[in-house]
């Protein structure tokens, strides 16, 4: 199945003197879909989406909107639209001007305007009395609304978002993220979404892409950026992660170089293996770590002190103490709850499904 | 805990208030009592009369005043469309260019401003130095350019330059850099976010600074003697000859009233229109 995308990035590069805050760049942004770019700041995400919507022009490269080269085009004249950070509203008008401004720079005439602004109000499930309203005189998440409505008045071809949620407080930013998910999904619209918290990536995104020094680390779904990393830097950005440096050996096995990992056979017959000297990191995430009974075997197992607990709402968090000093984490739900006490030793196993090899360093 | 403060700031302005008081509430009010004394007396204890009034109104000093708030407008309107290109850099582009910029116009206040008219007397007169170098270049001559109503308006322009520039530029700093990029995200072009965005979240500094230019403007004096020689005379020019040669100071009184309450109504409706706070840098 082809699928022509909507946007196309091809060799992308910008450079701030001698700095490259990009690196070329290619990238396919598939029509209906909502793309979430996670990276920690200085990851060039920033760089990336101004380019996208226009306010900076790349040094090098193409942007192609469907059939149309739009990277010399300045933001005002390309039919994309973006919600800002700071969300950008404009203090000097009411939120009802604030929703027709796009469309009473195209010229659509007062009374359209009007009724195609109480239409995006109710679509955000905002009152109809708010059309009259102040800009200060709405809370954080109504602005957030506003500014969203005023973005889809403009009915953009793709809309994108610079951390617009990130100066809200945890449980409006958890709402609203589902609220941003249902939308998409009702407008039917390709979304591009910026962001540095993970969570948020993982709530929304159809994909996720992430970014590292002005490269695109990996670009996969949810469930293939965490299950299934390509990078360290990746493994260890979606979350908690217990990582162990192998390399293979001369029979076909895998030999652990920091902490002891003991590997019961299975490993190379369903492909966790390296050829005789290449090296790679072994991974798995907490929840898939058990504590074992002296009786009970996994395919990889490691003994280990445990040195601390912490709850964390509905899981537990165990920090186990590994023979050459580093700390493994294993997280159990509430019920599954170890009995074990602290500093005492503990054997832990897991299976090879839940384990995931990143090849190379 | 808030009535103390209140208390507080009550008692600390008083040593500034009662230096206004005696200072510039005092005069005013002498000033309004001998414009309704009887014409040509030194004394404020006559009875009251209307008459200097009616003489400001059967004399012709209308036009003195229109003349004053006239050009007062007009340089105000050109200060304000020069200023913003300007101000604009000031505010947006400039980086450390802005504070070499502005200690160059504030240093040019250092000189008194009687002095730099004087320069540009020397400057503009038959002989001076624009007409003397076109003469002595193409051997042309004429009578240099001075006294008459355009350069009036060009010293005032010249002079209250500075108190344009900077409210306005202190305006247009308050405008937000993402509300322009938004509306031009959002579709507009240059012109509808200077008409749509700059214009009116720069309104409290261009109130500001045309208050300040155009009530300095309407009460100046200097460059009509000195550039506009007797070309048209000003209001403050007939307040000055009442007072000076007239000996009449109900005549003189009923005319800064009149200037008075013209000019600070003016002010008064600008600033009611406007927030203060917000220009001297407390978030609205």
């Amino acid at each position: 199945m082809t699928i022509t995308p909507i946007l196309r990035l091809k060799n992308l590069v910008k450079r701030f003197g001698s700095f490259t805050a990009l690196h070329e760049t290619d990238l396919d942004i598939i029509e209906g879909e909502f793309l979430t770019i996670v990276g920690p700041s200085g990851s060039g995400k920033t760089t990336l989406i101004r380019l996208l919507v226009g306010m900076d022009s790349p040094t090098e490269g193409e942007i192609w909107l469907r059939d149309k080269r739009i990277d010399q085009m300045p933001a005002n004249t390309r039919p994309t639209c973006m919600v800002f950070q700071s969300l950008a509203l404009f203090p000097h008008r009411s939120v009802g001007e604030n929703i027709e401004f796009p469309l009473k720079i195209r010229g659509v005439r007062a009374s359209d305007r009007r009724l195609r602004a109480l239409e995006l109000l109710e679509l955000l499930r905002l009152p109809d009395t708010y059309y009259d309203k102040r800009i200060h005189q709405c809370s954080g998440g109504e602005r957030q609304r506003v500014a969203l409505a005023r973005a889809l008045a403009f009915d953009p071809e793709i809309l994108f978002f610079d951390e617009p949620l990130s100066a809200l407080d945890y449980r409006l930013r958890k709402t609203l993220e589902k609220e941003l998910k249902d939308l998409h999904s009702r407008t039917g619209k390709t979304f591009v979404y910026i962001t540095h918290s993970l969570e948020e990536a993982m709530v929304m995104s159809d994909r996720i892409a992430i970014m590292r020094a002005g490269r695109f680390e990996q670009i996969n779904d949810a469930e293939g950026i965490y299950a299934r990393p390509e990078s360290k830097f990746v493994a260890e950005f979606m979350g908690e992660v217990n990582l162990f440096d192998v390399e293979g050996t001369s029979n076909g096995g895998l030999h652990s170089k920091g902490v002891e990992v003991h590997v019961n056979g299975a490993a190379q017959e369903i492909g966790i293996a390296l050829e005789k000297g290449d090296t790679g990191t072994l991974m798995v995430r907490p929840e898939f770590v058990r504590f074992l009974s002296s009786t009970e075997t996994t395919d990889f197992i490691v003994t280990g002190v445990l040195r601390g607990e912490y709850a964390l709402g509905s899981r537990i968090q165990y920090q186990v103490e590994a023979a050459d000093g580093s700390i493994l984490t294993v997280e159990k739900l509430r019920e599954d709850r170890y009995e074990g006490a602290l500093d005492e030793s503990v054997i832990l196993g897991w299976d090879v499904e839940n384990t995931h090899l990143i090849r190379g360093d | 805990m808030n009535r103390i403060d209140q208390k507080l700031g009550l008692f600390s302005a008083i040593p500034l208030l009662i230096v206004l008081v005696l200072a510039f509430v005092a005069p005013l009010g002498v000033v309004a009592l001998f414009s309704i004394m009887p014409q040509k007396t030194f004394s404020v204890l006559n009875a009251p009369d209307f008459s200097a009034y009616a003489t400001l109104l059967s004399q012709g000093y209308w036009k003195s005043l229109a003349w004053s708030l006239g050009m007062a407008l007009v340089s105000t309107v050109t200060l304000f469309l020069l200023s913003w290109p300007l101000a604009f850099a000031m505010a947006k582009v400039f980086k450390r260019f802005t504070l070499v910029l502005t200690i160059a116009v504030v240093v040019s206040l250092f000189v008194s401003e009687n002095i730099r008219l004087f320069g540009w007397l020397l400057t503009l007169m038959k002989g001076g130095l624009f007409e003397g170098h076109i003469r002595a270049w193409f051997g042309v001559e004429f009578g240099g350019v001075l006294y008459n109503v355009p350069v009036i308006i060009f010293g005032l322009i010249y002079v209250y330059f500075p108190f344009m520039l900077f409210p306005l530029a202190q305006g247009i700093a308050m405008v937000p850099d993402d509300a322009r990029q938004a509306a031009s995200d959002l579709g507009a072009s240059r012109w509808r976010i200077l008409w749509e965005i700059d214009l009116p979240l720069a309104a409290p500094g261009i109130v500001v600074g045309s208050l300040l230019s155009f009530v300095l403007a309407a009460g100046a004096l200097a460059e009509s003697k000195l550039l506009g020689g007797q070309a048209v005379i000003v209001m403050a020019d007939e307040i000055e000859t009442a007072f000076t040669y007239g000996q009449d100071w109900p005549l003189g009184s009923a005319l800064s009233m009149v200037l008075i309450v013209i000019i600070g109504s003016f002010a008064i409706f600008g600033i009611s229109k406007v927030d203060l706070d917000s220009i001297m840098g407390r978030r609205r």
